[in-house]
């Protein structure tokens, strides 16, 4: 296609001179073309419309290999970045101790992205480029050789000097890249040590530090363009020298007859157009350099000794393929980053079905015991044989499927808990992914670029969960499977209470608000009874709510996003002509002065740090001085006559009461029939552009943005009446109970959004979900380090005690923290100073009386 | 009942005779005023105790565990205050007490139960007469108990 587009090209550059010599200076007009006879206009006309239609197509030629090439790039960039994530995921566990997490994000992301636009230019770049130099260069030639000679008389100059400058230009680029990777490193780490910082205030030196980096980053990239202009003004100067030469040789050539003006012109024009492509190939040059660079920095980072072999990850097992058996561990080693041992011929034996715990001293090498035996960690010396079967040969569907890890650090993605626990289960599309993709056609275009970049063809939307190893065989027994689990790990009523707080959307979920709906019903039924009666105030369209603040009476509705939202409300212009037009406006004001009088006169006296502040006052610390201001100038001037602004001051403060909790006595009958009247408007008039900003309270519909126990409740627990929230809070319980909605709600808490790293449960839960997500695929071998260590001591047991029955009849390999834990194991293994010390049963050991258990339990 | 009279109705009480009127708002401010139907148990004894209670309105009924049954110890009316033993001393609740007919307190959590006694020492003075004449009345009920047996 390149080649193709030369003749073109060649054309182009020829047209000019016929145009001038022949068309415009008379001489040689046809006088007829393919029969049709013309005049000098004419022939003009024809030649110019020509080239204006070659200029088109050379235009096309350069469209076509340009997109050509960008897709080329895209695709080579893909291909890159996926094979380096794909060895991130193959790294040896140690290699993550040397390359930072900083550092693979900027080599990923940052540095192979200019590769990816050059592997595109690589082939095309040079061929159109040079193939269009060429051209220009044979068409000079043609017109007279000496031009041409004198138009790249200056090449072998530039060629030479060249290199040589950009030589020391390669050798800061490198410099760059390993300080930009110090940079990224540096950031990385702040990020995930901020707590420490903060505890340590080390912002100063860790501001320093970056400012060091930035330093010599900035010295280097100084250098580097630096030198880069010098070379582009010495390519400037060669390039404007060839002109020289066009004129004053080009020139006395016309003049004395020996060549065309026409031609001179031509030359010139060409001569214009073959600056361009010599650029960019001197610029390909600049690039292949740099690039270069770059690949190796990069490259050399991503093959570290012991990388997994592709193989090893992506092989399947057979079907019947089953881990358990006896396990048997042989003459272990492990080395430091210094070559020296820090466990030496280790070995450790254990039955097939056996269940046994490891205790010892924490340095005493236990917890390299269990991450050996999950292969997580490949000995430098002896192996591991489970079911008779080298640990070292089994592909990651072996030890990833057969046999479950939890260590002491629980790792929780940023997934539904649901997903976080299948995530054990979920190791390869279950469905073909080819099969699924033939319905719809961006799928099947995502598919084949896919394919073409070499990137992964598994459907990410296909459904990945193994039901087999789940021991499920529907949907049905799959969420029974899941909360049986849930009961395991002790994550039951997390769940639950994690459901209660969530939303769902009735749109989707329409069984589930139908079922919530029954059960407000069913609560309502139940507040005939007086003593509970008193506890919850209902939401009712034509009554205020006291329990409610003034805010939500005035919406009678859940906010949806920022426009109504308790700090804003005031802000609104809809709130305000509503307020307006029901006479409310100078109401608020007033009261609103009221309360910042009462609290001016309560908090005043108090020290600005008083804990009052910030649990009960309506006005923070730092701007009750300025309403003490506010105040004076109300008295002075009177409220009517008060500035706009101030009187939106006082204006804010109303819409938070809650006037049974705050009993001030401020919201009067009539104000609040006149904020009734105000709800009413207020839904009545909504512009449509505000209408998804709340969602009405309505008695017989499931509000999607609010949570599912404020839609069972539809009310407030009222906030004067003693020990209501417990007594709401049963009533909510017996209400689920009786409904059976209790699972409903565990499946609602199963689709919590954990956060970043799960960042939104506590350590204790994180925990839990990963002892979840090991149990879930029933391992035939389950390996426990430390990983109920966040747990406490009451859930901790039940957890151990429920593990143990749920893993009977399969190998349980449990690292426990404390000794005192492990009398339910049919064996203890005492480790200590990287060997097995002592093993058998915790009564045996507990008998013997200078056993190395003893002496443990009595150091706890 | 507003803020300004449950103030007013502390002002009352000789425990608060002495305090500003501001500070017994603040007080009524940052405590719970809790309402209790008949028979309602405000707290149970052997419970954990955070707070005391000032009753502002009706009548609490103290009572103590007797092996099955329940000996009434005391009634403390409007102005009286109940659950103070646990707060001072950092021992469970020495008694149950139950509301008889409607019960209204203010519950004051243990800091502002604090900080308030730091801030008025009349306030110490005033509850230590009260808890006297309670010893006193104990004492008394011993005294007819072992005379009885």
């Amino acid at each position: 296609m390149t080649a193709l587009s030369f003749p073109f090209l060649y054309f182009s550059l020829d047209l000019p001179k016929i145009i001038i010599n022949k068309a415009i200076s008379g001489k040689d007009i046809p006088s007829d073309i393919f029969g049709v006879s013309i005049d000098q206009v004419e022939y003009l006309l024809i030649l110019s419309l020509a080239f204006l239609m070659l200029v088109c197509i050379n235009g096309g030629f350069k469209f076509y290999v340009n997109v050509f090439r960008g897709q080329l790039g895209e695709r080579m960039l893909r291909r890159l970045r996926f094979d380096l994530l794909s060895r991130v995921l193959r790294f040896p566990l140690p290699q993550f101790r040397r390359v930072s997490q900083g550092e693979v994000i900027q080599m990923v992301t940052a540095e192979v992205e200019p590769l990816g636009g050059f592997v595109g230019d690589s082939i095309a770049l040079p061929a159109f480029q040079g193939g269009t130099l060429i051209t220009i260069l044979i068409f000079m030639f043609v017109q007279d050789w000496m031009l041409g000679l004198a138009a790249i008389a200056l090449y072998p100059i530039q060629g030479y000097i060249i290199p040589k400058l950009q030589w020391h230009v390669n050798q800061l680029g490198k410099a760059r890249v390993r300080n930009v990777r110090r940079l990224s490193e540096k950031i990385g780490e702040s990020v995930s040590g901020i707590e420490e910082l903060h505890a340590n205030d080390g912002a100063r030196r860790v501001l320093a530090t970056f400012t060091e980096r930035l330093g010599t980053i900035y010295d280097i990239r100084y250098e580097i363009f630096q030198r880069k202009f010098f070379i582009k003004f010495v390519n400037n100067f060669i390039a404007q020298l060839t002109p020289f030469f066009f004129y004053s040789i080009g020139g006395y050539l016309v003049i004395k007859g020996d060549l065309t003006f026409g031609a001179l012109v031509a030359i010139l024009a060409a001569y214009k157009d073959l600056s361009a492509p010599w650029k960019e190939l001197l610029t390909y040059y600049q690039r292949l350099a740099d690039s270069k660079i770059k690949y190796d920095q990069v490259i050399e980072q991503f093959d570290p000794p012991g990388i997994l072999s592709e193989d090893a990850q992506h092989a399947e097992l057979e079907a019947d393929f089953s881990l358990s058996g006896p396990i048997s561990a042989n003459n272990l080693s492990v080395l430091d980053d210094e070559g020296q041992p820090i466990i030496e011929s280790l070995s450790f034996q254990s039955e097939k079905s056996e269940q046994v715990a490891i205790v010892g001293p924490s340095s005493g090498g236990k917890d390299l015991a269990a991450i050996l035996t999950a292969r997580l960690l490949i000995p430098d010396g002896g192996q591991i044989k489970v079911a008779d079967k080298l640990t070292l040969d089994l592909p990651e569907a072996a030890t990833g499927r057969r046999m479950g890890y939890v260590g002491p650090s629980a790792f929780v993605f940023n997934t539904s808990l649901r997903e976080n626990i299948l995530l054990g289960a979920m190791h390869q599309p279950l469905k073909d992914a080819t099969a699924e993709i033939i319905g719809s056609d961006e799928k099947k275009r995502n598919f084949r670029n896919a394919e073409l970049s070499g990137n992964s063809l598994d459907d990410l939307e296909a459904d990945w969960i193994d039901y087999k190893a789940i021991g499920a065989n529907s949907d049905t027994e799959l969420r029974e499977k899941l909360l049986d689990l849930l009961k395991t790990v002790d994550l039951d009523g997390d769940t639950y209470d994690l459901g209660l707080r969530g939303t769902i959307n009735p749109d989707e979920n329409k069984v589930v608000a139908d079922r919530i709906l029954a059960a407000r019903q069913a609560l309502r039924n139940r507040l005939k009874q007086p003593e509970i009666s008193n506890s919850i105030e209902l939401f009712d369209s034509e009554k205020f709510n006291s329990n409610a603040s003034v805010a939500e009476n005035l919406l009678f509705g859940t906010p949806v996003g920022d426009d109504f939202v308790l700090e804003k409300i005031a802000e609104s212009q809809y709130v305000r002509e509503i307020l307006r037009e029901t006479g409310l406006e100078d109401e608020f004001v007033r009261v609103g002065r009221d309360v910042a009088s009462t609290m001016v006169e309560l908090f005043a006296d108090l020290p600005a740090d008083h804990e009052y502040f910030s649990q009960y006052s309506f006005i923070a610390t730092d701007d009750l001085p300025e309403f003490q201001i506010l105040l004076g100038r109300a008295d002075r001037l009177g409220l009517d006559a008060m500035e706009e602004a101030d009187r939106d001051r006082f204006l804010a403060l109303p819409f938070k009461l809650i006037p049974a909790r705050h009993r001030l006595d401020l919201i009067t009958q009539s104000i609040k029939d006149r904020i009734l009247e105000a709800r009413r408007k207020f839904s009545d008039k909504i512009p449509d552009d505000l209408r998804g900003s709340i969602e009405f309270f309505s008695e017989e519909k499931y509000n999607g943005s609010a949570t599912l126990q404020d839609n069972i409740l539809f009310g407030k627990v009222a906030s004067d009446k003693a020990n209501a929230a417990e007594l709401v809070g049963k009533l909510i319980a017996e209400v689920i109970d009786s409904e059976n909605l209790r699972s409903v709600i565990v499946e609602v808490g199963l689709d919590f959004q954990v956060g970043l790293s799960g960042s939104k449960l506590s350590s204790a839960q994180r925990q839990k979900v990963s002892l979840a997500r090991a149990l879930v695929r029933s391992p035939d071998i389950l390996i426990l380090n430390e990983a109920t260590s966040a747990l406490d001591s009451g859930s901790q047991t039940k957890i151990m005690s429920n593990i143990i029955t749920s893993t009977k009849g399969k190998n349980l390999l449990w690292v426990l923290q404390r000794a005192s834990l492990a009398g339910a194991f049919d064996r203890v293994m005492v480790m200590s100073g990287g060997r097995v010390v002592e093993t058998g049963s915790f009564e045996e050991l507990q008998r013997k009386a200078d056993s190395t258990l003893n002496n443990l339990l009595r150091d706890e | 009942m507003s803020l300004n009279k449950e103030a007013e109705l502390l002002k009352d009480l000789p425990l608060f005779s002495k305090v500003d009127l501001a500070k017994l708002k603040l007080l009524a401010f940052t405590s719970e005023r809790l309402t209790y139907d008949d028979n309602e148990i405000v707290f149970n004894e052997g419970d954990d105790g955070d707070a005391a209670y000032i009753i502002l309105d009706g009548t609490a009924v103290v009572s103590i565990a007797q092996g099955s049954k329940s000996l009434e110890l005391d009634r403390i009316k409007r102005g009286g205050f109940v659950g103070d033993i646990s707060l001072l001393c950092d021992v469970p609740r020495t008694a149950t007490i139950t509301a008889q007919d409607a019960l209204i307190t203010l519950q004051i959590k243990k800091d502002t139960f604090f900080n308030l006694i730091v801030e008025f020492p009349e306030i110490a003075v005033e509850m230590m007469r009260v808890l006297a004449s309670r010893l006193d009345n104990t004492s008394k009920q011993l005294r007819d108990a072992s005379n009885k047996t």
